[in-house]
């Protein structure tokens, strides 16, 4: 039989997942049954959060595309003068690694908390802070100089208005993430290393986190794609 | 990768997210690489419709790292997957809807009020 293989793996692998998935489906109570709760509850956060910032770019992208005066472009506004040298976009580079290091460090810290390594999260947790802080210095550095540029949420001299109003209506509700984020972040820790998930034997709080963290660089790998890039 | 399907074994609370460091390590360097290829595309200036495709592509492949290995969809119950995952994609629709409006406000703007507003 030359589908003999095909067979094979549709009854071994693929029915049973459609069959997990529909059970789990129509029954109630059972989607999140088998999820930690702290857990799902973290999820349908972050999918409302999903919907809000998909509001935003698809507001950006309309605002764009329906603009008669010229759109700024990106990769000169956020450049910066290094050595006499103006490198486009540099800045918003580094900030993309910044935050894509404090993921890294995140999940890993992720990992030795379930390793029941309280140090090693502990001090995992505030360098992913640290990292963090770093984005949001940048940030403020960026708002700074677009500011005495004269860039408003009104009006842009460098062209269309709408540039400073999806400019600081993302990046700025981003930022607020990323605060809030390392707020979390500076209190899990705080938590881990005074041995508070140890006593309860439950350090899903450190995964919770994480997924929270992920998520703001998540995000932002469509702001740079979509915002600096385009 | 040679990860088995979520199995309520290796999803109990109780049990955690159980890899090795090697695995978050090779995810960060795949994600520094992608960042800095989606950097040239800008620095090198690709135009038209390569850069586009070029950029779409890096982000969806950053996005689908940062998901399934960071965030651990790979190994959650294939119902909370779906439950996270579909409804972003009905949203679409709603981009397709105001890309049209946009176009209309576009040329309403450039027929009858000179360019301006």
């Amino acid at each position: 039989m030359s589908n003999s293989l095909s067979d094979k793996r549709d009854r071994e692998i693929i029915t049973p997942s459609l069959r997990e998935i529909a059970a789990d489906w129509s029954a109630d109570q059972e989607v999140f049954r088998h999820t930690h709760w702290g857990k799902a509850m973290m999820w349908i956060f972050l999918l409302s959060d999903t919907f809000i910032f998909s509001c935003f770019l698809t507001g950006y992208m309309t605002m764009r595309s329906s603009a008669t005066l010229p759109w700024p472009n990106a990769a000169e506004v956020f450049a910066l003068n290094i050595g006499g040298q103006d490198i486009p976009l540099i800045l918003i580079a580094i900030m993309t690694f910044v935050l894509i290091s404090s993921s890294g460090t995140m999940a890993m810290a992720v990992n030795f908390g379930y390793r029941r390594d309280r140090r090693k999260t502990a001090k995992l947790m505030l360098l992913t802070a640290v990292f963090g802080l770093m984005f949001v210095g940048m940030q403020a550095f960026e708002w700074t100089k677009l500011i005495h540029e004269g860039v408003r949420p009104w009006s842009n001299p460098m062209g269309a208005p709408q540039f400073g109003a999806s400019f600081f209506m993302i990046t700025g509700f981003h930022g607020l993430h990323v605060t809030c984020g390392v707020i979390l972040l500076l209190i899990i820790a705080f938590k881990v290393a005074r041995g508070h998930y140890d006593r309860t034997g439950d350090y899903s709080a450190v995964e919770i986190t994480g997924l929270y963290w992920h998520f703001v660089d998540l995000v932002w790998v469509f702001i740079f794609a979509l915002f600096y890039l385009w | 990768m040679e990860h088995e399907i979520a199995s309520p074994e290796t999803t109990a609370a109780h049990e955690g997210q159980q890899h090795p460091i090697s695995l978050y390590l090779k995810v960060w360097g795949y994600l520094f690489l992608l960042s800095a290829m989606s950097y040239m595309v800008d620095y090198v200036q690709i135009q038209g419709i390569v850069r586009w495709t070029l950029i779409i592509l890096f982000m969806l492949l950053k996005a689908g790292l940062i998901l399934s290995i960071f965030m651990h969809l790979a190994w959650e119950r294939l119902s909370l997957i779906y439950a996270i995952l579909v409804p972003p994609l009905l949203l679409l629709v709603l981009v397709r809807i105001m890309m049209v409006e946009a176009d209309y406000a576009f040329w309403t703007r450039a027929i009858f009020m000179g360019g301006g507003g």
